[in-house]
Formats: C-alpha cells, sequence, structure tokens
C-alpha cells in the first residue's frame, strides 16, 4: 500500500511546485513506514524536508504554509504522538476554517500511522479514528487497500480542506512487518480520485452487515469466509472516509439485513462503534434486529503477545459477534 | 562504574541475540521471543553510569525510548527488567510495559517511547522534593533529537525558575533515526541552551565516563544542595541501528566501525590500568557482570506469559466497580 501511497504523492508533487511534504526521517529514510519512500532522489531535502522532533512547531508550520497557500503534506510518525501537537492540529489546522467565517482554509494533509498487532505497547499501537473524528473540522480517511491508498490521497491533497489520512502500519507492506495479503490490490498508472463519503462493499451478503475499515476489513473479510462455511452470509463494508461518512450504503445494507456488526480497532467507549450503531438506531430503529461491537477494550494496549491478542478484534471476534448477532 | 558498563553492554548484546531468535530469516518485528520494537544503547555507556554513579535510591530518574543502560546504572531490578521486556508476568510491569515503559519504583526509575515526555514529570519530582524540604534530586534523560521538543524546553524555564534540584542530560549520538544532528538544530554545542534559561550548562565530549562522573558531580551536588537545575550534554556513540531491524541506509558504512575503535569501555579499562588495576582484576568483573547477565536472561525465560485476562487489570488502581464487587463480597447493602 505505501508504494501507492506515494505514487499519488510524486504526480502531485510533479504537477504541483506548492505541494511539498515534511517530517520527522521523511527524506533519506523514506519514512519509518514508507510512506515517503524514494521522493527524496526526485525532489531534493527542500520539498521533502526532514524537520526536528517537533511535532507543534512543524505540525503548525503546516498549517502556516497551507493558510498561505501552499499544500503540504505533514507526516505525524505515529498518530500516538499526537498529544504533543494536538493544539495546532484541533485548535488551529480543523478550526481556522470556521473561525474565520470561511476566509481561511487550510489545505493540508496530515498523514500518520496507527494500529497494532506487534506488541510495541501503549505509546505505539493505538488506532485513535474516534480522537480525530470526534473533533470537527477536518476530513478523515483511512484506506484498507492500495487502490484506495492512491485514489484517497490524490483527493486529500487536491481537497481545499485538511484531511487526516491515516494508514495501519500492517497494510503497508514493509519488509520488517508482513501485511496480509488483502491490501496487495492493483493500482493503475494513471491519476485517479475516489470521492470521499462512498464507502466500498468488499462482499456483498443478505444476513448481517459488517461495518470496518483499515486493516479490520481483511479480518472481517476472512471471517466473512468462515461464516460462509456455515452458510451465514455476511456483507462486509468498508467505509474508507470517516469525515465525510457514508450512510446511505450502511443504512441500505442495514435495512436489507436487519443486523448490525461494528469492528474498530480504535477503543469501544465513546468512538466509532457507539456512533455507527446510533446512527443506525436515529435512521431507522425499526429495522435494526440485532446490534454487536468488537473494538479494543477500554484499556491501553499492553505489551506482551498474549495480553494484545486478547485485546486486539481479530478474525474470530469479528465471527463471533456475527453469530451472535444471528441468535 | 566499569562493573555497570559491561554489564550493560553485555547485556544488549544479549538482547539482540535473543530479539534477533524467531526473527530470522526474514525479519518480522512482531515474531520471536522479543516483539515489538528494540532500541540498544551499545556505545552509549557512560552517559548512564558517570551519571548516575552520584544518585541514591530516591533520587529520581526518567529515560526515554533507549532505556537499558541507565536503567541498570540506576539499579533497577536487572531480572525483572528482563522479565518484563520478554513480556512475563513477573515483568516490572506484569509484561504491560515492555522495553519502552519501564517502571520500577524501588529505584524511581521510569522511561517513555515519547520524545521528551520524561522531562517534565523529572521536574515535578523535584518540586515534589523540595517542597518537602528533602535533598534527593531528579535526572531526566533525552536524546539530542529531543531537544527541539517543546516540553524539554518548558521544563527548563520551569525548573529555573523555581531552582528545582534536577538536571538534564542530553545523550548526543549525532542521529536522531535517520536524522543527523546538524539537520536539526543549528546549536552543534547544545548545552548552550541552558545560557537562555539562566541555569549552568555543560557538555562532556568524547563519550568518556571519567569526564562525565566529573561534570555530573557537580551537577548533582548542585541541585542536591538547594542551587538549581543544570543541562549536562554527552557525547556518546550509537552501535547499533536506531531500533533492531533498521536498515541504517542512510548511515555512511564507515561511521560504525570507527565508531567501535573508540570504545568508552575500552577507554575506561586503559584509565583504570593507569590507575594500577591489573587485567585479572577487570576480567573477573566483566565475567561477574556477564554471569549477572545471563542469570536475568535464564531467570526472564522461566518466567510464565501473563494470563490474557490479565489485559483488563491495572487500568485504575481502584476500579470503578469493583469497590461495589467488594461490598458485596462483604455482604455489604446497595
Ligand atoms: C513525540 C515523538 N515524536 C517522534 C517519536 C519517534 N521517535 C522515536 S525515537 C526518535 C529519535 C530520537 O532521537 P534522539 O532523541 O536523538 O534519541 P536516540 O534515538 O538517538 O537515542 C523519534 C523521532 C516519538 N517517539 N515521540
Amino acid at each position: 500500500m505505501s508504494r501507492a501511497m506515494v505514487e499519488a504523492i510524486r504526480t502531485e508533487m510533479a504537477a504541483d511546485e506548492e505541494v511539498f511534504v515534511m517530517g520527522e526521517d521523511v527524506a533519506d529514510y523514506g519514512g519509518i513506514f514508507d510512506s515517503t519512500q524514494g521522493l527524496l532522489e526526485e525532489f531534493g531535502h527542500d520539498r521533502v524536508m526532514d524537520v526536528p522532533i517537533s511535532e507543534t512547531g512543524f505540525i503548525g508550520a503546516g498549517v502556516g504554509a497551507a493558510q498561505a497557500g501552499m499544500r503540504p503534506i505533514v507526516e505525524l510518525m505515529f498518530a500516538d504522538f499526537f498529544g504533543v501537537a494536538m493544539d495546532q492540529i484541533y485548535n488551529g489546522m480543523a478550526k481556522n476554517t470556521y473561525m474565520s467565517g470561511g476566509a481561511v482554509n487550510v489545505p493540508m494533509v496530515l498523514m500518520t500511522a496507527v494500529g497494532g498487532g506487534y506488541n510495541d505497547a501503549a505509546q505505539h499501537s493505538q488506532t485513535l479514528y474516534g480522537t480525530f473524528t470526534h473533533l470537527p473540522g477536518m476530513k478523515v480517511v483511512v484506506p484498507s487497500t492500495a487502490y484506495d491508498a492512491k485514489g484517497l490521497m490524490h483527493g486529500a491533497i487536491r481537497d481545499d480542506d485538511p484531511v487526516v489520512y491515516m494508514f495501519h502500519k500492517r497494510l503497508m507492506g514493509l519488509a520488517w512487518m508482513p501485511a496480509p495479503p488483502g491490501p496487495k490490490t492493483a493500482v493503475p498508472e494513471e491519476e485517479y480520485t475516489i470521492p470521499f463519503g462512498e464507502a466500498d462493499v468488499k462482499r456483498e451478503g443478505g444476513d448481517v452487515t459488517v461495518v470496518t475499515l483499515g486493516l479490520h476489513v481483511h479480518r472481517a473479510l476472512d471471517a466473512a469466509e468462515d461464516l460462509a462455511e456455515d452458510g451465514i452470509d455476511a456483507e462486509v463494508i468498508d467505509l474508507r472516509t470517516l469525515v465525510p461518512l457514508d450512510e446511505e450504503t450502511m443504512l441500505d445494507s442495514v435495512e436489507k439485513t436487519g443486523r448490525l456488526v461494528v469492528v474498530d480497532e480504535d477503543y469501544r467507549s465513546f468512538g466509532l462503534t457507539g456512533e455507527i450503531v446510533a446512527r443506525a438506531a436515529e435512521s431507522n430503529l425499526d429495522a435494526l434486529e440485532a446490534v454487536e461491537r468488537v473494538a479494543m477494550p477500554d484499556v491501553p494496549i499492553p505489551y506482551a503477545r498474549p495480553l494484545e491478542e486478547e485485546v486486539n478484534p481479530d478474525g474470530e471476534d469479528v465471527a463471533a459477534a456475527v453469530r451472535s448477532a444471528l441468535e | 562504574m566499569f562493573t555497570d558498563m559491561v554489564t550493560a553492554r553485555h547485556y544488549e548484546e544479549r538482547l539482540q541475540e535473543e530479539y534477533l531468535e524467531g526473527k530470522q530469516p526474514a525479519f518480522d518485528i512482531s515474531a520471536g521471543q522479543i516483539p515489538g520494537e528494540l532500541h540498544l544503547a551499545a556505545g552509549q555507556e557512560p552517559a548512564a553510569v558517570g551519571v548516575c554513579q552520584h544518585l541514591r535510591e530516591d533520587d529520581t530518574v526518567t529515560a526515554p525510548h533507549r532505556p537499558h543502560h541507565v536503567a541498570i546504572a540506576k539499579g533497577v531490578d536487572l531480572d525483572r527488567m528482563t522479565a518484563e521486556i520478554f513480556g512475563r508476568q513477573t515483568g516490572l510491569c506484569k509484561g504491560k510495559g515492555g522495553h519502552m515503559h519501564l517502571f520500577d519504583p524501588d529505584v524511581n526509575f521510569a522511561c517513555s517511547g515519547i520524545i521528551a515526555q520524561g522531562c517534565p514529570p523529572a521536574v515535578g519530582a523535584a518540586l515534589a522534593a523540595k517542597k518537602r524540604g528533602e535533598d534527593s534530586v531528579a535526572v531526566s534523560y533525552l536524546g539530542e533529537g529531543a531537544i527541539s521538543q517543546g516540553g524539554f524546553l518548558e521544563s527548563l524555564n520551569l525548573a529555573s525558575l523555581h531552582d528545582l534540584p534536577v538536571v538534564f542530560v542530553v545523550e548526543d549520538n549525532d542521529w536522531a533515526i535517520s536524522m543527523p544532528k546538524e539537520r536539526v538544530t543549528n546549536v552543534s554545542n547544545g548545552a548552550k541552551r541552558a545560557e537562555g534559561f539562566e541555569m549552568p550548562g555543560e557538555r562532556v565530549d568524547y563519550n568518556d565516563a571519567v569526564a562525565v562522573y566529573e561534570a555530573a558531580d557537580g551537577a548533582i551536588e548542585r541541585a542536591r544542595a538547594g542551587n538549581g537545575p543544570t543541562l549536562l550534554e554527552v557525547q556518546v556513540h550509537r552501535h547499533m541501528g536506531h531500533f533492531m531491524g533498521d536498515p541504517e541506509t542512510y548511515r555512511p558504512d564507515e561511521e560504525v566501525p570507527r565508531l567501535r575503535r573508540m570504545d568508552p569501555i575500552d577507554r575506561l579499562a586503559d584509565d583504570l590500568r593507569d590507575a594500577g588495576v591489573s587485567d585479572d582484576e577487570l576480567e573477573e568483573l566483566r565475567e561477574t557482570a556477564e554471569s549477572r547477565v545471563e542469570d536475568a536472561i535464564a531467570y526472564a525465560k522461566e518466567q510464565p506469559q501473563p494470563d490474557p485476562e490479565e489485559a483488563y487489570e491495572d487500568a485504575f488502581v481502584n476500579p470503578p466497580g469493583a469497590s461495589d464487587a467488594a461490598a458485596a463480597d462483604a455482604g455489604g447493602d446497595d
């Protein structure tokens, strides 16, 4: 998936002098998760800028450059590190358009790695979709395949609003962190965009609707294959963007199946799973026969393997939730 | 100091071996008996031992993501630390913290994976000591890559303003992952930053344990006596990649062999020989240190894995709902 992201960034940088990349280890290293691999050779240190470890400074600088009309792509190495810079993110990047009554806009991409499953413990494994989507003013994009990663990145860079682009480490295809086969989809050479707010039905089914995103799309698809052997036909919806959220696809599906399972790698309470269920309930309570949530329990993510495996939802957890929704 | 340095070095070498087991031939960070990232500090020992040699158990140390050498020098329980790194139930943190998040309250040691995060809490520990009229001090370690972080600069200001007994130790190993020092700061002597906060700053070159020891002596003494904070910057060398598995394509090929030729342990051994310590004595210290490390690793491997259910414990010392259950157990009314 990383190559697809980089491909989009490269094309946009070549087309528009105003696009540049800024972040820790984005130049010579090519991004710790390969998100900027090879860009330095083509564009040099002026347009692929390594910055000091000072997230408040450089993310805020991204906001300023964007307001000055440039199109910065700023990398926050791990979403977990947002804490040192959140003021610039949510009081500036996210709010300036609104506070200025639309007089100012912030055409910036904040890209960041999310997710666990490699035992790196509580400060390097969080997914935090809920945190970024809870705060109004930022579009939030979460690709699950190489095809989507490229199309969503083109759209993110061209967007005149701030976009948070959250990619799962496990999907990137890193030499040191093997990816499942799912994200390795074919990627057309030409440019294309995927409109924000269009979920993708990754698998059709009539018995139950599984709504998810990112890495867990692949876990849900695996679970759906297993369930199919028992004659259970699950529909798997990949949200792809959280802000804006494609309610229609989701709600139509729930209307058809009557059963909703939401799978999220973020924390359970006050997060994505609750939000999706609430929207389904608000829109058509009568259509809902059963609801299940699969998410991180409300504890920081532990280090030891048996502990992390316990809390991080896997295919079996998804299958169990589906079965329980069908009971 | 020599013993702690060879302990730390042997520890790092052995951890590297153990870490790679199960990750070969194709490196997979999540495989093997020690999963997750592993940041090793081989080559940086003088910064740890030269400072911690002056510390007592009741002094506080906060270390960053590369913590083992400092933990050893501060006297963290080696067996339980190793069990933690192996993710075992009897580890320092019951397998929840791992190598970047070691807590040993018995010797007031903590570390963290967020850059410069340890600086403000060290200031807090110093503040507590001052408020209580105690003469303990706090030491906060960070890398030269961390000195651009707001939390560090805010800490210097607060510590200076309130004359707090804290020493900031910058381990300058020239690299912040792939970023060489000159790409992240124009101030090559980081100790100069102290001037802007009206506090003393000193830089120690050549990765020299004795020189660090001497510089730290003054700084810790000053803090203990109630005369406020100091910034020490210590030149060290990182022999390994940033983390195990780092391809290090950004680093000149010749650099690591050159750094190894300037090994701080050899240097201290030479100093000790000059002072009349025999080769046999040095060898004996080395052997004792190595067997302590072997014992810790053997201990760790024998420890049980945590029970998955333990994942839900410890988020609070006083978990919501638990008191209701306890009350019910005790036959309390509703
Ligand atoms: C707030 C924050 N930003 C970024 C990182 C990622 N990161 C981990 S270590 C590191 C480099 C640290 O360099 P330095 O402080 O010089 O310490 P060294 O690794 O050289 O010991 C970076 C950027 C982090 N852990 N926390």
